[in-house]
């Protein structure tokens, strides 16, 4: 009845075959990046550059990474915004999303289409710089936090998931006297854990990202946000080649390392609650 | 039954001030920040000076001066040409890969190993651009990239792939694939999972293989995201990417990378011409919000509109 093909067999193992080949090319660079990141120079002399896998590894670079503390602080500075950005951004987006997602506001036929606009058509960036420079904010952290606060689509994503809870599980509360902060804050938020927990991980890797705001809205180089820092001592000749006993290569490679480290560390925690905030987002966008 | 319907009024009211007390300090965060610049683009029709304001500086003479200016420059046929071009091949390679994939990832049963690929074709996305830049430089570099270390012990010549502005664009749209194929690929494998599973039960007893499966049921059924799809990436075709090229682009390759938003950025923020910038900032916009009502209303007419 049920006659299994011989090609399918062979389609199998050419699936997996290619999608080695993938993970492989998803994976290789970065490891190539850490073992960079851990030759020592004399092994570079050795073999006239750079094995995929060394003989022997030296954390030097990473030591001299952390003396000079230029990176560091930056990335004391990028995780100060990281945190109480998200916050801002999680606490806006939630408090907004909500009212939004009730079909009984009045008005709201009004609101959605005047939330929406913005998303379609943008002052753009000088205009957006302007407004940022008249309101004293230019040089401040505040730049970087305050005017991104709500993403539109974000916002259009939590709203979808709120109006899919069933109205139901709030009217006993509310018959108890509950007002609508205490039924967001008790009952919708812990229901909501997937696609805030999505949401935290757009808005948290966004701010760890930043480049764009930081070049416009940081004039001060001694204020710079870590891919800004990063970026400039890629460039070849910076100021930290001072150290001849590592190679600059190494020295770059495990600048990006440590810059990229505590993405890799979180993401597997947060990768269960993604693939589904994401779907969700897919389905209602 | 008036007092009914006053009844019913101070009913929603009762629920709706305090959706409005939520809603307030947020709606006044929209005009300020979002509707606020959309009033400073006045400038582009202005010959902005600083002390004097938005309202206080004069008129240009004529309004479309900067406009003109822009397109009369040497560089504006260069400029929007690199943009549409970026953003063209973006779409052209990076499109149909991750469809691919999705439905690869989807035939594969191995647990262990689905759970592998997909966790590490999605970290790509993660990583900033500035971070790319630096894998890039590992691989690519002239004097020590792994790369150009392997043709010069195979007898070849190394090769300046990061500087040389024949191959930039291909380079800007091939990494744009690497970060995001796996990313990409989530929405075809939501839609794949959406699909009725009768289908392929029916097609197995009625003796179609694999690849017939994947071609008259998958395939067929996963159009509708794909043109979605489509229309939104090119409803963003005026946006080929600031943070990539402008972290990537080095200045001999200027000539082929530069685009609308890295000139607007350095001839506003850099070099101050603030009118000049938001002239050519406003054009972009408005070719952008065409671009989205028109492709949507593409999308309708497939029965997939995006609001």
């Amino acid at each position: 009845m049920v006659k299994k093909w011989k090609s399918d067999k062979a389609v199998d193992i050419c699936n997996y075959v290619i999608l080695s080949v993938i993970l492989v090319i998803c994976v290789f660079p970065l490891l190539y990046v850490i073992s960079v990141s851990l030759t020592p120079i004399t092994e570079v002399h050795k073999n006239g550059g750079f094995l995929v896998i060394p003989r022997a590894i030296t954390l030097d670079a990473y030591k001299t990474i952390i003396d000079q503390r230029m990176l560091p602080r930056a990335m004391g500075i990028t995780a100060y915004i990281t945190i109480l950005g998200t916050v801002i951004n999680i606490v806006a987006t939630v408090i907004m999303a909500y009212p939004l997602s009730k079909r009984k506001l009045a008005g709201r036929r009004f609101l959605i289409p005047f939330i929406i606009f913005p998303m379609l058509f943008s002052g753009g960036t000088i205009p957006t710089y302007l407004l940022i420079k008249n309101l004293n904010m230019i040089g401040t952290y505040w730049a970087l936090m305050i005017p991104g606060a709500v993403y539109t689509y974000n916002l259009l994503v939590v709203k979808a998931f709120f109006e899919n809870l069933p109205e139901e599980l709030f009217e006993s509360a509310r018959i108890d006297g509950a007002n609508e902060f205490y039924v967001l804050w008790k009952i919708v938020v812990p229901l909501s854990k997937p696609v805030i927990m999505t949401m935290v991980l757009f808005y948290a890797v966004g701010h760890w990202e930043t480049y764009f705001d930081s070049i416009m809205y940081l004039p001060d180089q001694n204020m710079q946000t870590l891919q800004v820092v990063l970026r400039r001592m890629l460039t070849p000749n910076t100021e930290m080649n001072a150290d001849i006993t590592i190679p600059t290569m190494t020295l770059q490679m495990a600048m990006v390392v440590f810059t990229t480290l505590p993405i890799i560390v979180i993401y597997p925690f947060i990768q269960k609650y993604f693939t589904k905030g994401i779907m969700l987002g897919a389905v209602k966008g | 039954m008036e007092k009914k319907g006053r009844q019913r009024i101070r009913h929603i009211m009762k629920w709706n001030w305090q959706y409005y007390v939520m809603l307030l300090p947020f709606l006044i965060y929209y005009l300020v920040f979002k509707y606020g610049p959309m009033y400073g683009v006045l400038i582009a029709f202005k010959d902005y000076n600083i002390p004097k304001g938005i309202l206080g500086s004069p008129w240009a003479e004529p309004v479309w001066k900067h406009f003109e200016y822009f397109f009369e420059s040497p560089y504006a046929a260069r400029i929007i040409g690199n943009t549409l071009k970026i953003s063209f091949y973006k779409i052209a390679f990076g499109m149909i890969p991750p469809i691919i994939l999705a439905i690869m990832i989807n035939e594969c049963k191995n647990k262990w190993f689905r759970k592998a690929i997909q966790t590490a074709s999605y970290l790509p996305h993660f990583l900033s651009w500035v971070i790319i830049y630096g894998i890039m430089t590992a691989f690519f570099s002239q004097t020590s990239g792994l790369i150009n270390r392997w043709l010069t012990q195979w007898g070849l010549s190394s090769y300046p792939f990061l500087t040389d502005p024949t191959h930039f664009q291909a380079m800007i749209v091939g990494t744009d694939l690497w970060k995001g194929l796996g990313w990409s690929a989530i929405i075809y494998l939501a839609a794949i999972a959406g699909i009725d599973t009768t289908l392929y039960e029916a097609a197995i007893i009625d003796g179609c293989s694999k690849l017939k499966r994947i071609w008259y049921i998958t395939l067929p059924l996963l159009k509708g995201t794909f043109i979605l799809q489509l229309i939104l990436r090119a409803g963003s075709i005026m946006n080929a990417g600031f943070d990539q090229i402008y972290v990537i682009a080095s200045d001999q390759v200027l000539g082929v990378a530069e685009i609308l938003d890295t000139w607007v950025f350095k001839e506003g923020i850099q070099r101050m011409n603030y009118s000049l910038a938001s002239a050519v900032g406003l054009l972009k916009s408005v070719i952008g919000l065409v671009l989205v009502l028109g492709t949507n209303k593409l999308a309708r007419k497939w029965d997939e509109g995006l609001w």
